[in-house]
């Protein structure tokens, strides 16, 4: 019945993981959904994620230009507003592009927004019910998002099981002629990568990790303390890299590093998705919070409501003394 | 450079347990930290420094009720030139693009080169600043960690992206920005600072001094609408280790040396 677009965000010829898993929040919406996947760039490495997307989705539109050869918001914007029809209905990834190209393309295409969509609980009507998380993730939201005039959903990654099927066998088809003037105000330039720490966390077997618990650079003694006794290495969430404690190089999480530690131990970490999408590899996490609310004791195997300053010297003497 | 800074008050989240209250209506409010969302704080900051380099106005906005002039008046005692506070009934229930609906027109009022919000607010979406630069027709970065000004013309942008990496855009202005935090180090307010600004007049502008039509915002211009908050199912959440602290220490020991933990 309904027809779903998702689009695919992709880099150096390889679809983005959320291409799969959009696919997957679309069937959530609309099991029997006719569901086409957009994908937008140029040359050969655009032909490769179009036939990687054709094996998921039954219907690839392709969009061939130079000017998307890095993915501008802004042009893309305008390509989507110019292929799309306006009451359509489509998913993308919440993620630093989907941030960037989201709010403003539902406001061209007169249709509802809802950012950070982690499940769909069925419809009323053109309504459709969206769950969501908010205040840092400590409590959950349902919203009514009416669709009947278009809607632009940008979906956490993760949230959705990635469909690894590869059933489909789907048509290609070209739209790069319908996709109009691609000038725009905003001009890439280049990505500054960013620079390797006195540390490589990503190779750390054991890391103890701080947030906004530690509450004073003056503690960042007490982590080092433990990290030391259990022979691990520290690392951080943003807050933490935000008031220049500790260097980028020791942040974990989706715009910092990616570890796949054996133990994890979060200490003052609320757990925002952010910084839970940087650990992988399922180590055993131990959570220390005061915050019973924090959203990390969802995910953690073992959980301590305990206030970190004082509770991490306690297990550092424990172990010195063993 | 007229800078224009869209702040909001919320609940301090690193400060409160947030609860939903019992008819699942709202969250539970009362004896809430609040204060101005953390990111708006960055993106006043960066205003301030930019007008104290190349010159101009910082103008801080928000739309709440009457304890959002708290709010404004604190980023006053920062160093923002002005503040206006958008409030009105009718406000209430608006969705995000309801809110930049209201942004939108006391910005046309004024004549601005930059507009900045923080990269999200309490609820997480990302998404005013977003929507406000499409209505205005004006170019957007968002999460924008870097700004280097160029000319009345144009400036540099860096965004943070996925890895830690930083994507750099040229841009025109005027144009909106959303700001990500760390972009700099927001300068500490006194209650000396507080106290300067006490008695400056904040002006309140409403659905008629901002000739909104009434099915623009608040519920009747929804097209998203909240339902409930609910706490959902823990699920196989953390199994959480009970008893004094020592015994906690020692059952974490145990684990963690049955783990690999401890080397």
């Amino acid at each position: 019945m309904a027809q779903i677009y998702v689009y695919i965000a992709h880099k150096g010829g390889v679809a983005d993981d959320t291409a799969i898993e959009l696919v997957t929040a679309a069937k959530k919406i609309d099991a029997d959904a006719s569901i086409s996947a957009i994908v937008a760039g140029s040359g050969a490495d655009l032909d490769a994620v179009c036939k990687d997307a054709a094996s998921t989705y039954n219907e690839v539109i392709k969009i061939d230009n130079d000017a998307l050869a890095y993915p501008n918001a802004e042009i893309i914007r305008s390509v989507l507003v110019n292929i799309l029809p306006k009451d359509a209905l489509l998913l993308m990834a919440h993620d630093t592009f989907g941030m960037d190209l989201g709010p403003g393309l539902s406001i061209k295409l007169e249709s509802a927004f809802v950012a950070d969509v982690i499940d769909f609980e069925g419809a009323d009507g053109s309504n459709l019910k969206i769950v969501r998380q908010e205040y840092s993730g400590q409590v959950s939201t349902h919203l009514l998002c009416d669709i009947a005039s278009g809607a632009v959903i940008n979906i956490r990654p993760g949230a959705f099981t990635p469909d690894e099927s590869k059933s489909a066998s789907g048509e290609i088809v070209d739209k790069s002629s319908e996709a109009g003037d691609l000038a725009a105000s905003r001009t890439y330039l280049e990505t500054v990568v960013a620079e390797v720490g006195d540390v490589d966390i990503t190779k750390s077997e054991v890391l103890v990790s701080i947030g906004r618990g530690i509450e004073d650079e003056d503690n960042i003694e007490i982590a080092n303390d433990l990290a030391e006794a259990l022979g691990a290495d520290v690392s951080c969430s943003r807050p933490i890299v935000d008031s220049k404690w500790l260097e980028k190089s020791r942040q974990v999480g989706t715009s910092g590093q990616t570890v796949k530690p054996k133990v994890y131990l979060a200490c003052g970490i609320s757990g925002s998705f952010q910084h839970l999408g940087g650990i992988k590899g399922s180590p055993f996490m131990v959570a220390i919070n005061k915050n019973i609310k924090a959203p990390v004791f969802q995910v953690a195997d073992v959980g301590i409501v305990e206030d970190i300053l004082e509770f991490m010297p306690e297990l550092t003497e424990k172990i010195n003394d063993m | 450079m007229e800078i224009l800074v869209c702040v909001k008050r919320v609940p301090d989240t690193a400060e409160n347990e947030i609860e939903v209250n019992s008819d699942g209506t709202d969250i539970d409010r009362d004896d809430l930290v609040y204060s101005v969302n953390e990111w708006d704080n960055y993106a006043v900051e960066e205003a301030i420094q930019i007008r104290d380099k190349v010159g101009g106005t910082v103008t801080v906005v928000s739309v709440g009720d009457e304890e959002s002039e708290e709010v404004i008046r604190r980023e006053m005692a920062m160093g923002a030139d002005q503040g206006i506070l958008l409030s009105d009934d009718a406000f209430n229930g608006s969705d995000g693009k309801g809110i930049a609906s209201i942004l939108k027109a006391e910005i046309e009022k004024g004549k601005y080169d930059l507009i900045m919000t923080g990269a999200q607010a309490d609820d997480g979406a990302g998404q005013v600043g977003g929507m406000l630069a499409a209505m205005l027709d004006l170019p957007y970065a968002s999460l924008v960690n870097a700004i280097e000004i160029i000319d009345d013309k144009k400036i540099k942008v860096g965004r943070e992206v996925e890895g830690g990496n930083v994507e750099m855009n040229e841009i025109e202005l005027p144009c909106v920005l959303s700001i990500q935090t760390g972009i700099n180090e927001p300068r500490y307010v006194g209650i000396r600072g507080i106290r300067k600004v006490a008695s400056v007049e904040i002006p309140v502008h409403g659905t008629s001094n901002l000739g909104l039509a009434s099915d623009v915002v608040g519920e009747a211009g929804a097209n998203v609408k909240r339902v409930d908050y609910f706490v959902p199912d823990m699920g196989d959440g953390a199994e959480i280790l009970e008893g004094s602290t020592e015994e906690i220490v020692d059952k974490l020991v145990e684990l963690l040396k049955a783990k690999g933990g401890i080397k």
